[in-house]
């Protein structure tokens, strides 16, 4: 179960880039390993490796909790290795205008708050970021206010029962099990009903 | 009172929504949980909470990922790769659920697999670990991709929380021309919406040419839904999907199979149904398509040539030119290649072998490259036609089945700076190795490619 997050104050950096996938994020031959190794050590691998002052390397990013990113980060591979990667590596905040859907879902699920907001205010903070890196922003999730490096305020929508497993550190599987009877009468209709859902081997 | 319209997905959901919660979140049944040699983290979860897996019999496993596609009769040479084959195996067996290995006869990419072994049927919600789960979409299923932790989630509770999605009905309407395969269809989709535009979006795919398709070609449309940022992609259960499905392994049999076909008769969107938003193709106007840049959005008609880096997204595209090598204003047909790949989850169905060697047949391909089956079945029904023998006599190789130079991890690899035209759907960077260029297409196009060493209109080459 991932740490429960409440309020960040941490330095931002932004990468100003489109269509972050996985596969950017994490190199897929990296996820043979057990969590166990540290998936820090592969974030943005061949990125960092390809080009010379990558954003996160910049000596004013390091320590860096929040990351600003352009539109649909995190499509493509299910794989959750990309927020691990993005955990152990220290970021605990994403910020863009638009995640794949499956990325936001596991970041949710490890303690990674992913925030939504419109175009115009991202292009802004990418700007100011690019200049500053380093900046030092403030997430408080249990108020949905981000505070910019100016000292601006903005309020920001985020999914209310991820909210719940994120600030209160849930066990999804747990909060599962108290539907129990209603599982039961579920698993009876199909049984009774709809036979034909179960796998007939042979 | 009638009740109001429903759509597939509608009828698909709601028959599966064990409890609501009042903050919005569905509490989902899932009829089919499908692993794969990655799914050890959700084990790894499942073990150290010391759960069970509460309905084994939903649940299967195979390797795919990671398994070499030559010399299998001997033990696999990466360790680390041995390992997860083995863990697959062990953690099978352990918790008493069906694993198809390296060495069974059913063995393939699971999204091959699952349909082929009736598996996958219409109606069902069926989730793996992996975003391409949406393939199966294609017999009218709720079928989606989730992370490690939702593994370990669906393992111990056969259920998942989710948030109704919203849809987007895609109409293609009037017929494919010639040599125009699904493959191209999905990629004029996604240049059109774009790789996010149907995020937090379930797809339904309807219309005369959607219907016109058969199974393998719905599948290759639902299957690259994941690339428009869909979370899924459906199509309407009808004759074809029944026909396919009777009498596979693990399908319903006799009456059975009735009252399923009953059932599944009534899954297609009523008339008047709700979409939060429609877009509409003409079919007769898709041309073959291929991608430039390392975002499947980046497809263009193979007619047209490479973008200059213009307007609100001129550093996007700079950044991409860069990387793949090419210089704005060059048309499509002068990109030279160095490899081809026929394979994936995407294109490597008997279908798919089979245009290619349409295409191949008493040619050669002048550029090195794999051909890999998407199933051990697959390959079997390709020698019992010969199409091993055309692929061998055109110069490729013939290999065993698996994901291979899809992702690039099991060893078969570009080099850095190589070009590679694939039936893949990821061009992303380093998809196919560090450093390795991608360009995405249909298999007939791919072959059109191997013959003449560029990209190149399989129209031109096949009408003369
Ligand atoms: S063939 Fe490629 S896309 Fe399909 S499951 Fe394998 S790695 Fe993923």
């Amino acid at each position: 179960m991932a740490t429960p997050f409440t309020v960040l104050t941490a330095a931002a950096v932004a990468l100003d880039r489109a269509n972050v996938d996985t596969d950017q994020i994490i190199p897929a031959r990296f996820l043979k390993q057990p969590r166990g190794v540290g998936y820090g050590q592969f974030l943005f691998h061949d990125l960092r490796a390809g080009e010379d002052g990558f954003p996160l390397d910049a000596p004013a990013a390091a320590g860096a909790a929040i990351l600003v990113a352009a539109r649909n980060f995190g499509c493509g591979s299910s794989r959750e290795g990309a927020v691990y990667a993005l955990v152990d590596g220290g970021i605990r905040c994403v910020i863009a205008p638009s995640f794949g859907d499956i990325f936001a879902s596991n970041a949710a699920k490890n303690g990674l708050l992913t925030i939504a907001l419109e175009e115009a205010r991202i292009a802004a903070l990418l700007a100011r970021l690019t200049a500053m890196p380093g900046s030092t922003m403030t997430v408080d999730l249990p108020a949905q206010r981000l505070t910019d490096p100016d000292g601006a305020t903005c309020d920001f929508a985020i999914d209310p029962f991820r909210k719940r497993c994120m600030v209160e550190g849930l066990d999804d599987v747990a909060l599962t099990l108290e539907y129990a009877a209603a599982i039961a009468a579920y698993d009876r209709r199909i049984a009774t009903e709809e036979g034909w859902r179960i796998p007939q081997p042979g | 009172m009638n009740a109001a319209p429903r759509s597939l997905f509608d009828k698909v959901w709601q028959s599966h929504v064990v409890a609501m919660r009042e903050d919005g979140q569905a509490l989902l049944g899932i009829d089919r949980h499908l692993l794969h040699e990655g799914s050890f983290h959700g084990f790894a979860m499942l073990d150290h909470a010391g759960r069970h897996i509460r309905r084994p019999e939903l649940t299967f496993a195979v390797a795919d990922h990671y398994v070499p596609t030559r010399d299998r009769a001997r033990p696999i040479a990466d360790p680390a790769i041995a390992r997860m084959v083995r863990l697959l195996a062990e953690n099978a067996a352990r918790h008493g659920i069906a694993h198809f290995g390296l060495s069974d006869a059913r063995q393939g990419i699971v999204h091959v697999v699952a349909p082929e072994q009736g598996i996958t049927l219409p109606g069902l919600t069926l989730v793996c670990g992996d975003s391409h789960t949406s393939t199966h979409g294609a017999f009218g299923a709720l079928a989606f991709g989730i992370g490690a932790t939702e593994v370990a989630h669906v393992l111990a509770t056969q259920m998942l929380w989710q948030r109704r999605p919203r849809t987007l009905r895609v109409t293609l309407d009037g017929a494919l021309g010639a040599h125009v395969a699904a493959k191209d269809v999905i990629l004029a989709i996604i240049a059109r919406i774009g790789a996010g535009g149907a995020a937090g979006h379930v797809l339904e795919y309807d219309g005369a040419a959607i219907r016109a398709l058969d199974m393998a070609g719905r599948m290759t449309i639902c299957n690259m839904s994941i690339e428009a940022g869909a979370r899924a992609g459906m199509i309407a259960p009808d004759e074809t999907t029944f026909q396919w499905v009777a009498g596979r392994a693990y399908a319903p049999k006799g009456a059975l199979f009735d009252q399923a076909v009953a059932a599944w008769r009534a899954l297609p969107s009523d008339p008047g149904a709700a979409f939060d938003r429609e877009v509409t193709l003409d079919a007769g106007a898709i041309t073959p398509h291929v991608t430039w840049g390392t975002s499947p959005e980046t497809a263009l008609p193979i007619t047209a040539r490479v973008p200059e880096p213009r307007g609100a997204q001129a550093g996007e595209i700079r950044t991409m030119l860069d990387y793949m090598g090419l210089t704005p204003g060059m048309a499509l047909q002068e990109i030279a290649i160095d490899r081809v790949f026929i394979g994936s989850c995407t294109n490597a169905r008997i279908e798919d072998l089979r245009a290619a060697a349409a295409v191949l047949r008493g040619r050669r391909a002048v550029v090195p490259g794999l051909v890999v089956p998407g199933s051990t079945p697959v390959r079997a029904q390709a020698e019992a036609e010969g199409l091993d023998r055309i692929f061998r006599e055109a110069g490729l190789e013939w290999r065993e089945a698996g994901c291979s130079m899809c992702v690039g991890i099991n060893g078969d690899l570009l080099a850095p700076g190589q070009r590679s035209a694939s039936t893949t759907n990821r061009n992303f960077q380093g998809r196919q190795g560090p450093g390795a260029r991608t360009h995405l297409m249909s298999p007939a196009m791919v072959a059109a490619a191997a013959v003449t060493g560029r990209i190149s209109d399989v129209r031109q080459l096949q009408e003369g």
